[in-house]
């Protein structure tokens, strides 16, 4: 007979219906026609993305809708070098959050384009998107992010965001 | 915004553990892939089954692995009307603890009945294997328990 039996695999799986609501809905349709829309906060100004549809501090509804920029800026990442099960992209590779020019809160995305020892606080980077007859409802229609060739914003500009 | 404008999408989350499995349950294991069901013996002379690595009464080593069934009673079940998916079987079943001949614990294992009323305590069942070369060293190498003289 063959060798024992040492491994055991034990797949565990949970199946959800996933309604994004109001908020992300209109962001996700946004997302379908390549732009970033946040709401902004009557009360205290601050603009959210992805829009949740209610202020954390203020608890109002965010009835105002902002069109983001394209670009933003790195406030802070991390360099991907484990690899893991499921992974789609090479390793390494960066993950920053990103604050949106516009935006009062930052967000994770991939950073791409650039070699892993060249990133930094401050740098300002740009949206990839799909093609145009790929875009959909979906992350997946950002591709990554990339360095714009802006100059790096000031700390100051992002230190709150951090 | 209308409700219906809401956006709703599956969203699966899903992750395998590949754990090792250690001497006992490994033996275990590849008895079931063997077509064999084994049980651990302990000092006290009983036998578990499935085998632990210590005794559960006592917390000592067990002993020698030694193959019990592949039949036994069904000590208690319970009816699955609906089954999920990735369940044992895809029609109504029985969970059940059967006690395998040899063996002096209840394995948690499926029985495939027609009904519950085709169920009871005491009945005797016997496992229905997979065939060899579908067998990989698994629980689910024993398809399901059937009632005794049941066409397998």
């Amino acid at each position: 007979m063959s060798e024992p039996v040492t491994m055991l695999e034990t797949p565990i799986r949970i199946d959800y219906e996933f309604t994004a609501g109001l908020a992300q809905s209109r962001y996700l349709k946004g997302i379908a026609e390549g732009r970033f829309l946040g709401q902004r906060c009557p009360k205290c100004g601050k603009v959210y993305v992805p829009p949740r549809g209610s202020c954390p501090t203020d608890g109002v509804p965010t009835t105002d809708e902002v069109v983001l920029g394209n670009t933003g800026i790195v406030t802070t990442y991390c360099v991907v070098n484990v690899p893991f099960q499921g992974q789609s992209i090479e390793i390494p590779y960066i993950c920053a959050q990103i604050l949106l020019d516009g935006a009062n809160i930052a967000f994770m995305g991939l950073i791409q384009e650039v070699p892993t020892d060249e990133i930094r606080m401050g740098m300002r980077v740009e949206a990839v998107w799909v093609d145009k007859k790929d875009l959909g409802p979906t992350m997946a229609s950002v591709k990554y992010f990339r360095p714009s060739g802006e100059p790096d914003a000031a700390y100051e500009t992002y230190e709150e965001y951090l | 915004m209308a409700e219906s404008e809401v956006l709703r999408a599956p969203h699966t989350i899903e992750y395998t553990y590949t754990r090792s499995v250690g001497p006992v349950i490994g033996a275990f294991l590849t008895g079931l892939r063997d077509g064999k069901i084994l049980g651990a013996t302990t000092g006290g002379g009983r036998v578990v089954v499935p085998p632990t690595e210590y005794d559960p009464i006592t917390s000592e080593d067990v002993g020698e692995l030694v193959e019990v069934g592949p039949s036994g009673i069904v000590t208690t079940w319970a009816w699955a009307a609906r089954p999920l998916p990735d369940q044992p079987l895809d029609r109504p079943f029985a969970w059940a603890l059967v006690q395998l001949d040899g063996a002096d614990t209840g394995m948690l294992h499926v029985v495939d009945a027609a009904g519950p009323e085709a169920m009871a305590s005491g009945m005797r069942v016997t496992a229905r294997w997979r065939s060899a070369g579908d067998r990989i060293g698994h629980l689910r190498d024993i398809e399901c328990f059937v009632a005794e003289g049941a066409r397998g």
